[in-house]
Order: C-alpha cells, then structure tokens, then sequence
C-alpha cells in the first residue's frame, strides 16, 4: 500500500532548468552565425520598390552595390533634396559609377571577375533619368548583369 | 569540519542570463537580408561585328512607352497597369503566321508571328518614377513567367518558376541540375525573353 501512496503526494516536482543555457546558447549560436553586420551605413533614403517575379541573389561576394535615393535629413543641407547615388561611404555623381565598378571589380579575385552582378537598390521615389545615366555607365564597363532589387510584395502597392 | 577535498563548485545558475543578454544582442543587431530582385542585362555598348542591321516588322514589336506621370501607352492604346500583363502575353501568345504549335493566342495575323519573334520594347522618361518602371517590368517578366509556367506544366508537370530557382540554387546536386538545365534551356527557348529598353527621352 506504501507504494501507492506515494503517487499521490499533491506537490508537482520543479520544472529542471539545468537545460536552460543550452538551448539559449543554441539560438545565440544561430544569431552569431546568421549576422551580418552592416559594412556601409546608408546616408540615402531607400525604400525599395515591390515585385513579385522575383529571383534570389545569391553569393554575396559576387555583388556589387549601388545606392540611390534621397540624401537622408542629416545630409539635406549639403546635398539638397535630389536623389543622389552613394558608393561605399559617399555621395557620387554619374560619372564615377564606372571607376567604382572597375576598382571593385579589381578588389576580387580572378574567377569571380567575369560573373558579378551589380546591384541597384535605388528609392522607388528616384526618377529614372539618374537611373539610365547609371545604366549607360555600366554598359561603358561592360557590367551588364544588373539586379534591381526590391522588396517581394505586390507590385501595384508601388505606384501608391 | 570544513571539507577541504575538492575546489569549491562554480555557481552557474548566471550562466542562462549572460547568455540571454548576448543573444538579444544578436537578435536586435541581425536584419536577415532580403536581397532579391528582378535581374536583367543590359545591352552591350558596342554591337557584335558582322551584324547587319536586322529589319523587324512592326507587328512584332510591342511598344510599351511610361510618360512622366506614370501613365502607359501600349501598343499605342493608353492602357492600365493591371492590364499590360495581359496584353503583353496576348502579344508574345499570338503565333500569327501559324508556325507556333504549343501558341493558344487568337492568331490575329496584325499582331506577333511567333513567340520566337516577339520583341518588348520599353521605353521611358528622364521623370518617370524608379517604382513605376519596376512595376512595369515586373509586369512583362510575369508574363512571360506565365507563358513558361504553361508550358513548363504542360511537358514537365511542374512551375518553369520553381524549376529555374532549383536550377539556381547552389545546395542543389549536379546530377539534378544537369537534368534541369535542359528543361530550363527548352522553357527558355519557347519564349524567349527579348525585352529591349530604348534610351531614355527628355522630351514629354
């Protein structure tokens, strides 16, 4: 009877926490992997326009990046309100598209050099005439596979 | 009596909360990139040599023309936005001239004659809005999107959509993705994806 009786004992034994940092220490290990931290900080607006016939850029080291958009309200009073292009770290004019193109395109290495993309998050604000000076830049260096990033969403939520 | 044998135990019950701290750290700092978009070539500077200057019937081109205020002429009919894409495949799904056998368009013998053919041409202004033309591009990728998932279904039974990213996708082993680059190319071919931008003009 002494065996039954055991069983009834009304307190529930405590949840065992031993666990605990493992599991924290699983997602942190997620977290640390997946980061990535950010190289160059963003001095234009860029809200990226939506599409959904979208394809997946892969290879990050194949990229190139190109901003456009607005400068941001801290840069206003310098660079005025017209949509402006940064590479790297600072404001550039059409021109310098193609020299930043080459002296990237240097930086990689060789098997990489004939398969980059060049990738234009430009404001979906911006107006396409910065847009084809940037395009006719890249045909002169012959950067011709370009992605237009944009958000995966409903394209018609653009003309909004 | 003190016990002396052994070192005293480490208390590691903390142990959770540092842990916790580093990984909100890492949650706040992580923006899980959304870098996908629409990818194009642009054409290149100089023309290949020994190109002769190609004569294209005016019923194989579709002109989409954007104006500055985001309004679009199509095949010279102002048309809305939600209704290119439909056009457009109208256009690329014609088979004027009878000579497609997979095309289920109207066979209007004014419009495309074979989806082989077919040529897109886009056409905007220095002021049209970034977003307008991604919409409008969006729009004549998904057309033909859906032309090849057509037909992608009817000799594969699968989306050309899925089966390209597949092909795409590094993870994927090489025995499946020989396989799949000829249904790709196939797809591909079927309709081909000729969509030539024209220079900007200044002009309203």
């Amino acid at each position: 009877m002494s065996k039954f009786s055991k069983k009834k004992s009304g307190e529930l034994p405590p949840v065992s926490t031993a666990s605990l940092p493992d599991i924290v220490f699983m997602l942190l290990f997620f977290f640390m992997t997946v980061t990535v931290m950010k190289d160059s900080s963003l001095k234009v607006e860029n809200v990226l326009p939506n599409a959904n016939e979208v394809k997946k850029l892969e290879k990050k080291d194949r990229v190139i990046y190109i901003y456009v958009g607005k400068p941001t309200q801290e840069f206003q009073k310098v660079f005025g309100t017209e949509p402006k292009i940064q590479l790297n770290d600072k404001f550039a004019n059409p021109s310098e598209v193609g020299d930043y193109i080459l002296a990237e395109r240097a930086k990689k290495s060789q098997e990489l050099q004939n398969v980059l993309t060049t990738a234009l998050k430009v404001d979906k604000n911006a107006n396409m005439g910065l847009i084809s000076d940037i395009k006719q830049e890249l045909r002169k260096v012959n950067a011709l596979k370009v992605n237009y990033t944009t958000y995966e969403g409903d394209a018609f939520r653009n003309l909004q | 009596m003190a016990r002396r044998a052994g070192a005293p135990e480490v208390n590691a019950g903390s142990m959770a909360d540092i842990a916790f701290l580093l990984l909100i750290f890492f949650l706040v700092t992580t923006t899980i990139e959304t870098d996908a978009g629409l990818d194009r070539m642009l054409p290149p500077m100089e023309p290949p040599e020994n190109m002769e200057d190609v004569v294209i019937k005016q019923k194989n081109i579709f002109q989409v023309n954007i104006n500055k205020n985001g309004q679009l002429l199509a095949d010279e009919e102002l048309t809305d936005l939600k209704s290119l894409r439909a056009k457009a495949m109208a256009f690329l799904d014609n088979g004027g001239d009878g000579s497609c056998n997979y095309c289920k368009g109207k066979k209007n013998p004014e419009s495309s004659d074979n989806p082989t053919k077919a040529i897109i041409s886009l056409k905007n202004d220095r002021e049209t809005k970034y977003g307008t033309y991604i919409t409008v591009q969006n729009e004549l990728v998904g057309a033909y999107n859906d032309l090849r998932n057509r037909e992608a279904q009817r000799l594969y039974g699968r989306k050309f959509t899925d089966m390209e990213a597949e092909y795409l996708n590094p993870e994927t082993a090489q025995s499946v993705k020989d396989d799949l680059k000829e249904k790709v190319k196939k797809i591909q071919d079927l309709f081909p994806q000729k969509l030539s931008e024209a220079e900007t003009s200044t002009a309203n």
